[in-house]
């Protein structure tokens, strides 16, 4: 962890110095985030946040099309079942990292649909756990995995509330350059962080929604869409007694 | 050239023989084919290239990963986008395949790359 | 009392290599095994995205609970100066050290990038319980190295009891260590509780008797040792105290959870609904592995011969591995309570669609993965009896009661 650590603190002292010789335009700081359309030069920061809020009035019974949307977006469509593997059981582990839920209220019958993924929480227990670091949060609040310093143990796993990690269990022969993968290593939603890094500022299941459950974007900001209607509904926590603080929140549950 | 080139088809023929699976994806590599085959030298000079690409490439790693940063000077999708050649067809080869750039080097120093586990060996999508 | 005298496992030699052999080869079993699942991947094994740590788990967790148990009998020795288990103790101290590398054997190679140890050495998040663990592990073994060395080692005899008590206390933080895994995790209703550290410190210590009493007794049966009625009537009604230990404190780990409502759909299902894992709890964890050890401990007549005896400790080793694979299965296999007041009627990557649990059946590679760890421990202890002085030539009661005679 040091050598990031270390990393980190030099490469911040160096683009802040960068910073106030060529930031000087005013106001620019914050909002080239949102407006810049290219590769990110600087480090992300906890001025961001992002997070989500998801309407489960408007999600539709049978409608996949966010899950499907993820899996192309995130190469999991790519994940082929190894030759001669259980049908039933590769089913149990192949990977997934947005799943389409639908509740029954038990007093009332009610019925809620919801996608379900990692929150992306303020306190993380998968980041608590993980003995290497590698389970970590970024300073704009996106929660994900470091593969190249994870074991595999599944201690995060273990820890996830929400079930929202998946482990690789075989080899991967075809991967996307925006997100790689392979065998023995633990992985999650991201919130497209190759999209938000590279200047976009949609995640793919949003855009993939067609009836606009999900709003995205940066909660810290007022202003974005997801602040105002965070706002203005009723929004609550998945598992909130936990006191996790979800980047992920949900209305009409 | 043309001894250069049966050299080549030479070296097909026997590696060939050892690894017909692998060629079944991609067919054999044309020299010339990658970016990195029509320029002078990598991001930095060869030779520190050629000590330190390590370094380069993992704390671009940590840099990405961890804060987010994409640019793609000393990325590892960098050097695969450049030095990957690819086959008659056009067809991208893997960087990492038996002979190619990666391999050609790390195969003779015996130096274990774990890279190509997870990343993609061929230029992609973004 | 007369001194006691130690020396090198004199069984003789084609019994001896025969064993070494045997144990050989189901280390070479257990290496293809593991060879197979790293090299297909986790797929070929029953672990999955619900039931992420498995039988290799059940085996490790096992195994490293009862290194640290192991190491009461010199704890008793050295640290509560009981002069009966005083030549006890190079033994215990040894099976602590085997019994801790088999286990982590175990761990390790089931790990999704074995090659990564370096990593987890390197590396560390001192929020994880996990990497403290691996620090009270190697400080373990350490420690207890140490501890052998003033033991064994006359001229370091004069530090041998601040040793000793080092040791105590670490294996007591480690095992604690150990409990807390599952004590930590607040996402899954059958965890999450403080009494996960000290029930497994006590399972520790069940479980770490047992598996001695049954290595002595072997040891002591294969080279013609004698092994007296006081020392192991001593052995056998402590194994009876906690196995009882372990007993009680299933219930109240039980009675607790049953007065919060909130986990009265866990607790049904441990205990009444659960299919394999209800079988396990009641008749691996609470009946072999409590009553039948206490009853045939404290039984005025099978209780004194070797035969209960050693039916009673292996009991508490076979209700041990039901015990843990209740608390390490059955715990991810209760599906966790994401909504309460809802059932989850449909998902697309199961979420216990209308309660129902995950599903697991234990794959034969897992298994042999876990059985070779008992194989190393095995081995590592019987190579190291051979070549070094770590058994007492006899235990026999006029050799080791400090007050024969006078009783």
């Amino acid at each position: 962890m040091s050598s990031v650590n270390d990393q980190g603190r030099r490469d911040f002292l160096k683009k802040t110095v960068a910073a106030t010789s060529v930031t000087v335009a005013p106001g620019v700081v914050l909002h080239t985030l949102q407006a810049q359309a290219e590769p990110r030069t600087t480090p992300v920061t906890d001025k961001v946040r992002w997070g989500m809020l998801i309407d489960t009035s408007k999600c539709a019974d049978g409608c996949t099309d966010c899950v499907e949307a993820c899996d192309r977006e995130n190469g999991i469509d790519l994940v082929n079942k190894p030759e001669g593997a259980d049908d039933a059981l590769w089913e149990r582990q192949r990977p997934h990292w947005i799943r389409h839920v639908k509740l029954r209220d038990n007093m009332t019958g009610r019925i809620t649909n919801l996608p379900l993924m990692c929150q992306h929480c303020e306190h993380p227990p998968c980041v608590d756990v993980c003995p290497t670091g590698a389970s970590f949060k970024r300073a704009d609040g996106i929660v994900m995995v470091d593969r190249h310093i994870c074991i595999g143990c599944r201690y995060c796993m273990m820890a996830c509330p929400y079930k929202a990690r998946s482990f690789i269990h075989a080899e991967v022969a075809e991967k996307l350059t925006r997100t790689p993968r392979g065998k023995g290593c633990v992985e999650s939603c991201n919130f497209c962080v190759h999209r938000l890094d590279n200047g976009q500022t949609t995640t793919a299941c949003q855009d993939a929604c067609k009836h606009q459950a999900i709003v995205f974007g940066d909660l810290n900001d007022p202003q974005s869409p997801v602040s105002k209607a965070l706002k203005q509904y009723p929004s609550v926590q998945i598992r909130d007694d936990l006191k996790l603080n979800t980047g992920v929140r949900y209305t009409n549950i | 050239m043309t001894g250069k080139r049966s050299i080549t088809l030479l070296a097909i023929l026997v590696s060939g023989l050892f690894l017909g699976l692998g060629a079944a994806f991609a067919g054999e590599a044309v020299e010339g084919t990658a970016k990195a085959d029509k320029l002078e030298s990598c991001v930095e000079p060869t030779d520190v290239m050629r000590r330190r690409h390590f370094e380069f490439i993992k704390h671009q790693r940590d840099l990405t990963v961890h804060q987010g940063i994409r640019t793609s000077k000393h990325s590892l999708a960098g050097c695969v986008d450049c030095h990957a050649r690819k086959d008659a067809g056009g067809k991208p080869v893997p960087v990492n395949a038996e002979g190619q750039f990666c391999d050609s080097c790390h195969d003779y120093a015996a130096v274990h790359i774990d890279c190509f586990s997870c990343h993609s060996t061929v230029p992609g999508g973004k | 009392m007369k001194k006691v005298h130690f020396s090198e496992w004199g069984v003789e030699s084609p019994k001896y290599w025969g064993l070494l052999a045997l144990l050989g080869v189901v280390i070479a079993i257990a290496g293809a095994a593991t060879w197979y699942m790293e090299h297909n991947g986790h797929w070929v094994t029953g672990m999955t995205n619900q039931i992420v740590w498995g039988t290799p788990h059940v085996f490790a967790i096992f195994l490293i609970v009862a290194a640290s148990g192991a190491l009461n009998v010199a704890s008793i020795g050295s640290v509560f100066e009981k002069k009966l288990y005083k030549p006890l103790a190079r033994l215990s101290g040894l099976l602590a050290i085997t019994l801790l590398a088999g286990g982590l054997a175990v761990l390790v190679l089931d790990l999704g990038k074995p090659d990564r140890l370096l990593v987890a050495m390197t590396h560390y998040n001192f929020k994880s319980i996990f990497a403290w663990n691996i620090y009270l592990y190697t400080g373990f073994f350490a420690i207890v190295a140490v501890y052998l060395w003033f033991m064994m080692d006359r001229r370091m005899n004069k530090y041998y009891k601040p040793a000793g008590i080092g040791a105590f206390l670490w294996r007591i933080i480690l095992t604690t260590g150990t409990g807390s895994i599952f004590g930590f995790i607040v996402a899954r209703q059958g965890y999450d509780a403080a009494i996960m550290a000290p029930m497994f410190v006590i399972m520790s210590f069940a479980y770490g008797l047992a598996v001695y009493i049954l290595v002595l007794l072997f040891v002591a049966k294969m080279d013609g040792r004698e092994v007296g009625d006081k020392v192991l009537f001593r052995l056998k009604n402590l194994l009876g105290v906690f196995a009882a230990a372990v007993f009680y404190f299933t219930v109240v780990y039980h009675l607790t959870n049953l007065y919060a409502t909130e986990n009265h759909e866990y607790e049904a299902f441990i205990l009444l609904n659960g299919g394999v894992y209800t079988a396990l709890f009641w008749i691996g964890w609470v009946f072999v592995g409590n009553l039948l050890p206490i009853a045939l401990v404290y039984h005025p007549a099978i209780g004194k011969t070797r035969g209960g005896i050693i039916a009673a400790a292996t009991s508490v080793v076979v209700g041990g591995l039901a015990t843990v694979y209740v608390i390490v299965i059955g715990g991810q296999a209760f599906p966790m309570a994401m909504f309460p007041g809802k059932t989850i009627v449909a998902s697309g990557y199961f979420d216990g669609v209308n309660g129902a649990p995950f599903l697991y059946s234990p794959s034969l590679p897992e298994v042999l993965l876990g059985i070779g760890g008992f194989a190393l421990v095995l081995l590592l202890t019987f190579v190291a009896i051979r070549v070094l002085q770590f058994l007492p030539v006899s235990l026999a009661d006029e050799a080791v009661d400090p007050h024969h005679g006078k009783s």
